[in-house]
Parts: structure tokens; sequence; C-alpha cells
């Protein structure tokens, strides 16, 4: 009799046996613990330089990421940690700065590309049939279109006309994140496509599930079966590709910033200040810590985004387990 | 039969992105010639809108621009007054090609023998390592890759040119920059298809025959295995195409990735919507090539 009851006791769902796999990999926990405490430094640069705090901590750790000084190209030393840029801005907290627009970017604009992608793929999944494969004719043709070079198109073409727009409607602080908003909106619009295909199959497979059926036959109308009982079923891969997502659309924002058609000076991101210090290479003199910290920055926090993502998928995807 | 119905496609699809290219782009506000330095009187801009046929109904100018296009003609270009697109192209495409094929040819001559030496040792620290460095190469991007490169080889050890595009030593640190990441994928598609295939009845029957392991791995296995890298080759390219925007504006190469990213801070009309074109075409081109390799290399794929 207690055994039974033991064996009922270790009864995992399959999330909570994900999540277990997930922190038996040591690589992808690291990772995760990294990427968090990333986050928690990032977060951490607006609040150490409020008023009532920043008597307390290092002069170092408050300095604003928009104050001019003149103190150019100045190494690092007790005073800027990460030495100061050409217009003598503290690059410890640009880099700070830097990193929060482009996790904030990252982030949102996965978000955008989570509704687009899973609406499209789960509708596409449920309809089946001729909807099904117009819809995904349409994804494979907008997979050969090379989506960033639409993003660049769309940003530099109409920002204008939306920057008039809103104006008019919003105020003058609002319109100085226009770009921001074109980069969120932007950059997820192209990247649901991956999420849109991996939906439509899940959604594809569920949809001749016997408690479907029996759902529909219950009288459910299609948004409930769809929304209740279909796509809580595919949580788990939708949180995967989440999280891939994410470091790839950092990745692209980062390279529109290089090439100066993202993030707008004086706001800076990870792909600006990486630019900015490339372009003061020159045989003669090298301010390595232009660059060093910014791409050190980028690299750590890509290569953590990626690992937590195969963790993931590794802990989700059970057939994964038998290789 | 099969490579006919694909070129018949290819050109509906061109005619509907240079359609939505040319509205895109001439419906947004703003004109070439609104960031002359000297504000031009209205005769003068009357007269530079007539040359460029900017004053007729837009439908108009698209006719116009669809019949130049096919008489090969990209047109003028509004910034650099003295060139026309065409020029432009014959000047960047070259360099941009050889970038673009290097970087191909360092990525497969990496990628595919990392790949099956992690396979073949699977399980054992070779495989972890040749993983990792898989890995790192994925995750850095080549706009880390490039300065920290320059950094290290062309300035601290002067190995290399720091940037330019002009002897066979400017090649080489471009192509790395470019390259690498899709060394990684390769690498990893290859470890991946080699494995799946090692476990297939044929190889065991090769081996049964008495085969080398080196027949086994190359003639036999090597043939199904690298389906997947061949897939990939399609979005490979793509990506190999924009990934050299960066390289070229990091190095200085004077590649048409530069002349592209510059023409939509100059709203360059006929210039964006030409060479924008121009990558459909290739892009449209190479995955045709792609489909073709792989029905050649995989009899069980015949496209009726």
């Amino acid at each position: 009799m207690s055994e039974v009851r033991q064996v009922e006791h270790v009864h995992l769902s399959p999330n909570q046996r994900a999540w277990r796999r997930f922190k038996s990999n040591r690589i992808a926990a690291v990772s995760g613990a990294l990427l968090i405490a990333l986050v928690l430094i990032v977060m951490a640069g607006p609040i150490l330089s409020r008023p009532t705090i920043r008597n307390y901590v290092p002069a170092a750790l408050a300095q604003s990421p928009l104050a001019l000084s003149d103190l150019q190209f100045g190494a690092p030393s007790g005073e800027h940690w990460l030495g100061t840029d050409v217009h003598g801005r503290d690059l410890l907290s640009r880099v700070l700065y830097g990193a929060r627009i482009s996790l904030l970017v990252g982030i949102v604009g996965a978000g955008v590309s989570l509704v687009i992608g899973v609406l499209w793929g789960a509708l596409a999944g449920y309809l089946a049939g001729r909807w099904d494969s117009i819809m995904m004719r349409i994804v494979d043709i907008l997979y050969t279109v090379p989506s960033i070079i639409f993003v660049i198109l769309l940003i530099s073409a109409w920002e204008a006309v939306l920057k008039d727009q809103m104006a008019r409607a919003f105020s003058a602080e609002m319109v100085a994140r226009a770009r921001l908003i074109f980069l969120f909106v932007g950059l997820g619009a192209v990247s649901w496509l991956t999420m849109a295909r991996i939906v439509r199959g899940e959604v594809l497979s569920l949809r001749t599930r016997n408690f479907i059926d029996a759902s529909r036959a219950l009288g459910a109308s299609h948004a409930r079966i769809l929304f209740r009982h279909i796509l809580p079923n595919v949580s788990g891969v939708i949180i995967v590709y989440l999280t891939l997502t994410v470091p790839s659309i950092v990745l692209h924002e980062s390279f529109l910033s290089y090439l100066g058609l993202g993030i707008q000076p004086p706001q800076a991101s990870l792909g600006s200040l990486i630019a900015e210090g490339a372009a003061q290479i020159n045989p003669i003199r090298v301010y390595w810590w232009m660059i060093i910290p910014p791409c050190g920055f980028l690299a750590a926090t890509l290569l953590a985004l990626n690992f937590v993502g195969d963790g993931l998928r590794d802990a989700f995807d059970a057939r994964l387990e038998s290789r | 039969m099969f490579i006919l119905k694909r070129l018949a496609y290819m050109l509906p699809m061109l005619a509907l992105i240079s359609f939505l290219a040319f509205m895109l782009v001439r419906l947004a506000p703003g004109g070439p010639f609104d960031r002359e330095r000297t504000p031009a009187s209205p005769e003068i801009e009357r007269a530079l809108n007539a040359k460029y046929h900017l004053d007729e109904p837009l439908w108009q100018q698209y006719v116009r621009y669809l019949g130049d296009l096919v008489r090969g003609d990209f047109g003028p270009s509004t910034k650099y007054r003295n060139h026309t697109v065409n020029d432009i192209i014959a000047q960047g495409l070259p360099i941009s090609l050889s970038l673009g094929a290097l970087a191909f040819c360092f990525a497969m001559g990496v990628g595919i023998p990392l790949g099956v030496w992690t396979a073949l040792r699977r399980g054992r620290w070779q495989d972890y390592l040749g993983g990792l460095a898989a890995l790192m190469a994925i995750c850095v991007p080549g706009l880390v890759i490039g300065p920290l490169l320059t950094m290290l080889f062309a300035i601290e050890l002067k190995w290399f040119p720091v940037a330019l595009w002009e002897s066979s030593w400017h090649f080489v640190l471009p192509t790395i920059t470019l390259g690498l990441y899709f060394a990684g994928r390769i690498a990893r598609l290859m470890r991946e298809g080699m494995l799946n295939t090692l476990h297939a009845e044929f190889i065991t029957t090769a081996r049964a025959k008495g085969l080398g392991e080196g027949a086994v791995v190359w003639k036999h296995a090597f043939r199904l295995a690298v389906l997947p890298v061949v897939s990939y080759s399609g979005p490979l390219l793509a990506d190999l195409l924009t990934g050299s925007f960066v390289v070229e504006s990091i190095f200085q190469i004077p590649g048409i990735g530069v002349f592209l990213v510059n023409s939509f801070q100059n709203r360059d009309y006929l210039m964006l919507v030409g060479l924008v074109l121009l990558y459909a075409v290739l892009l449209l081109g190479l995955n045709l090539i792609v489909d073709i390799a792989y029905s050649v290399l995989d009899p069980r794929v015949r496209y009726e």
C-alpha cells in the first residue's frame, strides 16, 4: 500500500518533468543564472543613479549615460571604470543603457512575433485543408524574402509618416521613441515565421485527437477549443521557440544599429556602441575599452540566451532524449 | 520540366517584389532632393523632377521602370549623378559576389570536416570541444568578431591589413568574419546528418563487405549525410547576402551592400529598388540551384 502511494507521489506533470531535465542540464542552468544576473545588473543602472541612492554607492556606478564631459577617450579609471567615449560619456553606464535597450527590443519584439506566429500557425493548423495550404504557402514565400531588407525599407520609408501622426496624438517624448516602436513592430513582424510553422504542425496533430472531438461533441465553440484545449498543450513548444527568438531579434537589432539604421544617437544599443568603438579603430591607436565591453556583453547575452533556449528545447522535447 | 516550372514561377515573384518595393519607397514622404545643401529654386526642382520623371503619375513611373528593366536598364541614380545604377552594380557586384563566394567556401571547408570529425568521435572530448566551438561561432555575431579580429590580427600583430579589398591578404579577415557563423551551422547539421546516416542499413552492408572506414564514411555515408547541409544552403545564401552589409561596412569594402544601406538614407529610389531586385534575383536563382543539387544528390527526390 505504502509503495503505491510513493509511486503516486513522484508522479509529475510533463512541464514539471521538463523543468527537472532543464535543471540537470548544467550548461543551460548556469546560463540561466548568468542571464538573470545580467538582467539584474542592467536594471540596476537607473536605480543607482537616483538622487536618494547615489550618495551611498561609488561614484563610478552612478554616472549618467547621456551626460557629456570634456574627458574624451579617457582610459578606464577609478571614476570611469570602463573609460569614456568620443563625447566624454561614461562607458560603463552607456553599455548598461545600451544593453537595456537591446534586451527590451529583443523581448518586446519576441512578444510581437509570438502573437502573430501563434495566431497564424494555430489558425492554419486548426482550419487545415485548403486554408492551411494557402496560409503556409504565404509563409514559404516570406521565408525566401530577405526579411531584414524589408525591415530597413519599412523603417526608412515610413518613419516620417508615423512621426507626424504621433506628434499630433502624443507628447514629444513619445515621438523620440518612435524608432524604438518601429524596431519592436518591424523585427517582430518578420520573426514569426518559424513560430507559425511549429505551432501549425503541433495543432494539426492535436486537432484530430479524441479529447478535441469530445469537447466539440459537448458543444464547445471553435474559439474555446482553440484557446482552452489546443493552445495550452502547445505551450511548451511555444516557450522554447520564444526563448530562441529573443537572441535572434537582439542580433537583428544590433545589426541594424551597427549600420546606423536602428537606434539613433544619443540613445544607444549594444550594436551602435560597437559601431562607435569600431569607428575609432586605426593603426595608430585603439581605444580597446570602447570595443571590448559592448562586444563582450553582446556575446555573453547571446550565448546565454541560446544555451537556455537549447536547454529548454532538449528538456521539452522528449524525443531527443532517446538519442 | 521542373526547372522550367520554377523559372516561370520566378517571374511573377519578381514582378510582385519590384511592385512592392517601388510603391513602398515612392509612396513614402520626402523626395531625393530634400537634402540638397542649398535649397533649390522651384524651377530647378521642377526641372530635376522632370528629368527623373518624378512628376508623372506613379503607375506611369512604374510602367516606365519595368520597360527599362526589360531592356536591362536599372535607371539613373539620383544621388551619384554621374552614375547609373548599372554602373554601380557593375562596380560593386563582383566584389560582393567574391566576398560571398569566399565566405561560402570557408564555411563549407571548415564546417563539413568539423561536422564529420565530431560525428565520428561522438561522445568523446573532441566531440564536445568541436560542438562548443560550433556553438560559439553561431552565437557570436560578425559585428563582434569583425572588430575583435581587426584589433588582434591587423593592429596588434599586423599580420593582415586593417580594411579595404585589394590583394588576397585583404580577403582573409572579412572572409572569416562573414563565414564563421555559417561554418558553425554547417558543422552542426553535418554532425547530425552523419550520426543519422551511420545507423542506416546500407552502411552496415558496406562495412560487412569489408570496405575501409574512410570509404564507408566519405563514399557511402557522406552523400546522404550532406543533404541537410545542402537544403540549408538556400537560407544560408540569403543570410550571407545580408550579413555582407555589416562585413562590408566593418572593412570598408566597396560592395553593393554599402550602396544599398546608403541608398536607404539618401532616398535614392531607383538605386534602392534596383538593388533590392538584384538581391531577389540572386536569391531566387541560388535557391533554384540548391534544389537542383538536392535532386542530383538524393535519388529518392525527383521533382515531377
